[in-house]
């Protein structure tokens, strides 16, 4: 649903480089799938799609059972039924961790419902004053969103001198005019906040007085520097204050209702997990986890730390690439149902074919339409009449799927020219992916995996995997926690910015809940700034570690 | 009697993605100073160009450009009424009236900035800059290649602090001063460079980027809409070269004496495959060489863009495994003769190369 955009016209100098000290890090070139943490624990994941809800049963390295039930529209109902399919089919035993990886926030924002009006704060007078908050904002959604406005002095420098004092005293009025106005979610972003939060948390404290029951998103605790960009999260995670507080207690309620008294998370877009309590309150963090789940998966059921993923769907095909056992991020500014933020996602190639995509006659054409969930009634192989991708693949002995005689008639050179086709696609998207001149692996998830060719240039193998149809959730099992730092550092050698900024991802990791021991680097990134003294250094960083 | 064109919506966001493409990797986004004009279009603001052919020899024309680091900027936005506040309080210091305001460099934001300013002080902008392009130092521009004074020069920042450069003895002392200045209010003013006269307009500064930082963002946006290469449409409308195709494999930078400075390995895909070009950048992009061979050089322009957008790629956001191909524009002709060469040609950034433009 949040494909990353590209469109780098109007993108502010943002990024950085991908360092080789993470590549020193000391990571094996696989995924070890035996560490002990791992092995002492059993986990379910869960993955709550648009048209279906996958959950496994991990016991250390094994998927012990995997299920697929039908998305139901109050989500609950679909999450306790495979709960229950997974209990039944596998033998009692306690679960220490339950893994929810949900799109439900973005589609929020994408579909524009279930939102709550947000009052927005800048703190950063007399700077910024012509560009307020939502001025970049698709005018629908702002219109949805938009509670309030205000704009108040204060903010620092990039060196962390204030840019004018903070005024207070307008907060204090801010917090009871909100106050007063009913609107009970508030999203503060000062100048320069993550490199000085002082603003943001006086504000805050303000607000506690004044107006305790509100919901408060610092941007800050979003991170990066961009102010609009860092903003609108912070505006969208008060957007969905309200939400993320119903459906992670609902997931709760889900949970225990089963009979598991395990804690529950939530999957993030870089392939960690936020206790529900955190998630609650953070959101945002959830956007487009659901292709980092299934590339994850696809990581630790292949073993592979580095390879190409391609997840084949019933419409589309996803086509991302893994390092170091994670999904390379895309270089640009990221759209979330029109609004630009900040977060990393992975980098994705969709292509329009899947199971489901229409073949043309004569085989030459085939998607981007797509029968999608009507497969199995209108496929030719299940008694309709439209040529499927699946119908194809099941002519040429590719999958055993409905009944094969129904495609009997079918001329050999349509599915010759059709199959050409479709594999030829997969080898331009893999292309298009494929960073580096040697070759590398191709792992094959998703319920259409078939249509890939088993020899595509560029490519060693093709891996297939068991439980290749639930990547998603094994991916949502295994996730880690993970702690990130992105800010400037003046004065120090780059490596000496390099361990700052480590040990301060290290703590917040453990704050989220890692385990201090085995932390690992999995993203250093360092940049140099242009035009500021005193030898400034930009470095972000992140580690991840197991549940503790 | 001086005539005015009327500047469209439309028109301004062709400029921000051909004043982008311009930058050859540098001058700042124009994204922010794109938001503003948005807004000041709205606002009922409209912006006139005027021809520099119909400016009187004593009419006095504003320079401007908007300093600093580009990551403050991120911070601290941009607003128009820092860049006004340059123009009018020069205007005081001089006692005199603009005819009009001009862009210091048409590569990157500061492209945009006469118009905020133009907008808020109903003044033309005058269809034209001194640079062609973006360049990192003070000194690389025509101006400076003709010998015109440096200074004075004004400089603004978002409080109510601002700074009189009355003399300079040099441009590296403008540079220092302004410089200094700029770092003590934060890394990122407004400024307003040296006035011109209309007689050294049209002697020295180099006429007409406006309109064609318009052309080059119109011509990409129609590439896009009628589903064409928009790299390709560039290269044929701007009588360009492309130089590359290729994937962006390894990137190094190192800031030093305030510049980003670094490397870019690109590999070939395509027509380029098995071949390899690699791309020296301080702040813009200055060489390129093809299999080791040095194959462009400043002030030819070195543009990278996104192979399927058609969007420039900046040197700050260069990153691995980005699909980008690199073309070469001719340069203008002032930065090709000799004392330009001093100005902006390969050894003014420290390669010892000869410079042989890709268009010779």
């Amino acid at each position: 649903v949040t494909t990353p955009r590209r469109r780098p016209p109007a993108e502010p100098p943002t990024v950085e480089r991908r360092s080789p000290v993470a590549a020193a890090t000391g990571e094996s070139p696989t995924v070890d799938r035996r560490s002990p943490a791992q092995a002492l624990r059993r986990r379910i994941g869960i993955d709550v799609g648009g048209t279906n809800t996958d959950a496994v049963l991990l016991d250390g390295a094994t998927v012990v059972h995997a299920v697929k039930t039908p998305t139901t529209a109050d989500v609950t109902t679909g999450i306790t039924a495979a709960l229950r399919l997974l209990r039944e089919g596998t033998p009692d035993g306690p679960v220490h961790a339950v893994m929810i990886g949900t799109t439900h926030f973005t589609n929020a924002v994408v579909q524009r419902r279930d939102l709550t009006r947000v009052a927005a704060v800048r703190i950063g007078l007399p700077a910024s004053a012509s560009l307020p908050p939502f001025v970049d904002w698709p005018e629908d959604l702002a219109a949805l969103v938009r509670g309030d406005v205000i704009m108040l002095e204060g903010g620092h420098e990039y060196d962390g001198r204030p840019i004018v004092p903070f005024d207070e005293r307008g907060m204090r009025e801010a917090a009871r005019r909100i106050r007063a106005a009913g609107l009970t979610s508030i999203g503060i972003a000062s100048v320069f906040s993550p490199l000085n939060a002082a603003c943001e948390e006086r504000a805050a404290a303000i607000l506690r007085e004044e107006h305790p029951e509100a919901a408060v998103t610092l941007s800050h605790q979003l991170g990066r520097i961009g102010l609009l960009e860092r903003e609108n999260a912070t505006l969208l995670n008060a957007a969905l204050a309200d939400l993320a507080r119903r459906t992670t207690r609902a997931f709760a309620e889900a949970i225990r209702a089963s009979g598991l008294s395990a804690p529950l998370y939530l999957t993030q877009n870089d392939g960690t997990v936020m206790l529900a309590s955190v998630a609650a309150a953070f959101p945002v963090y959830s956007f487009a986890s659901g292709p980092t789940n299934s590339m994850r998966g696809a990581a630790f059921l292949s073993g592979l730390a580095d390879a190409i993923v391609i997840d084949v769907g019933g419409t589309t095909t996803d086509i991302g690439s893994l390092r170091h056992g994670f999904p390379r991020e895309a270089n640009n500014v990221v759209e979330v149902g029109g609004v630009r933020t900040l977060f990393r996602m992975p980098d994705l190639l969709s292509l329009g074919l899947g199971g489901g995509s229409l073949v043309s006659a004569d085989g030459a054409a085939v998607g981007p339409r797509s029968v999608g969930y009507r497969l199995v009634n209108d496929g030719r192989v299940f008694g309709g009449a439209t040529l499927t991708a699946t119908d194809v693949a099941v002519a040429a002995g590719l999958a055993d799927l409905g009944d094969r005689s129904r495609v009997a008639g079918l001329p050999a050179d349509v599915v010759k020219r059709a199959l050409a086709r479709m594999h030829a696609m997969v080898e331009e998207g893999v292309d298009r992916m494929k960073t580096d001149a040697r070759e590398e692996p191709l792992v094959a998830v998703g319920g259409g995996c078939f249509l890939v060719p088993e020899r595509v240039p560029g490519v060693s193998e093709v891996v297939h995997v068991r439980h290749q149809a639930v990547a998603n959730a094994v991916g949502a099992a295994i996730a880690q926690v993970s702690g990130e730092v992105d800010q400037i550092f003046q004065n120090l050698s780059r490596a000496e910015a390099i361990t700052a900024a480590q040990r301060l991802a290290e703590a917040r990791a453990v704050e989220a809940g890692a385990d201090a021991a085995g932390l690992q680097v999995v993203d250093v990134e360092d940049l140099p700034l242009a035009y500021l003294p005193g030898n400034s250094l930009r470095v972000r960083v992140r580690v991840v570690g197991e549940i503790r | 009697m001086a005539s005015l064109h009327p500047v469209s919506a439309e028109e301004i966001e062709s400029l921000a993605i051909g004043a982008w493409i311009l930058g050859t990797g540098g001058g700042g986004s124009p994204y922010l100073a794109l938001l503003n004009m948005r807004a000041l279009y709205r606002g009922g603001a409209r912006v006139s160009l005027m021809d520099a052919a119909d400016l009187a020899d004593d009419d006095l024309v504003a320079v401007v450009s908007n300093m600093g680091a580009p990551l403050v900027g991120q911070e601290r936005l941009t607003d128009p009424r820092t860049i006004a506040t340059a123009v009018t309080m020069m205007e005081e210091y001089l006692g005199r009236r603009f005819r009009g305001i001009m862009s210091l460099e048409i590569g990157g934001g500061n492209a945009i900035q006469p118009f905020m300013a133009a907008a808020l002080l109903d003044r033309p902008v005058i269809d034209g800059d001194c640079m062609g392009r973006a360049f990192p130092e003070a000194q690389m521009t025509s101006f400076a290649i003709h010998d015109l004074p440096m200074y004075p020069l004004t400089l603004v920042d978002v409080r109510d602090n601002a700074v009189v450069v009355a003399r300079a003895a040099s441009w590296k002392w403008m540079e220092r001063l302004s410089r200094t200045a700029c770092v003590a209010v934060g890394s990122i003013a407004a400024t307003c460079k040296a006035p011109r006269t209309g007689k050294e307009i049209k002697a020295c500064a180099i006429l007409g980027s406006t309109t064609k930082a318009i052309r080059i963002g119109r011509t990409v946006q129609a590439a896009r809409r009628g589903h064409r290469d928009p790299v390709e449409a560039l290269v044929e409308a701007e009588r360009g070269r492309r130089l590359f195709t290729g994937k962006i494999g390894d990137v190094a930078r190192r800031a030093t004496e305030g510049f980003l400075r670094g490397t870019a390995t690109l590999d070939g895909l395509g027509d380029f495959r098995g071949r390899r070009f690699e791309l020296a950048f301080q702040n813009e992009f200055a060489v390129g060489w093809l299999d080791g061979v040095p194959r462009v050089t400043t002030p030819d322009l070195i543009c990278v863009m996104d192979s399927v957008s058609g969007d420039a790629i900046g040197t700050e956001t260069l990153r691995y495994g980005q699909r980008v191909s690199v073309v070469a524009l001719p340069a203008p002709p002032i930065l090709l003769t000799p004392k330009g060469l001093e100005h902006v040609g390969p050894r003014a950034f420290g390669y010892d190369l000869e410079f042989a433009s890709v268009f010779a």
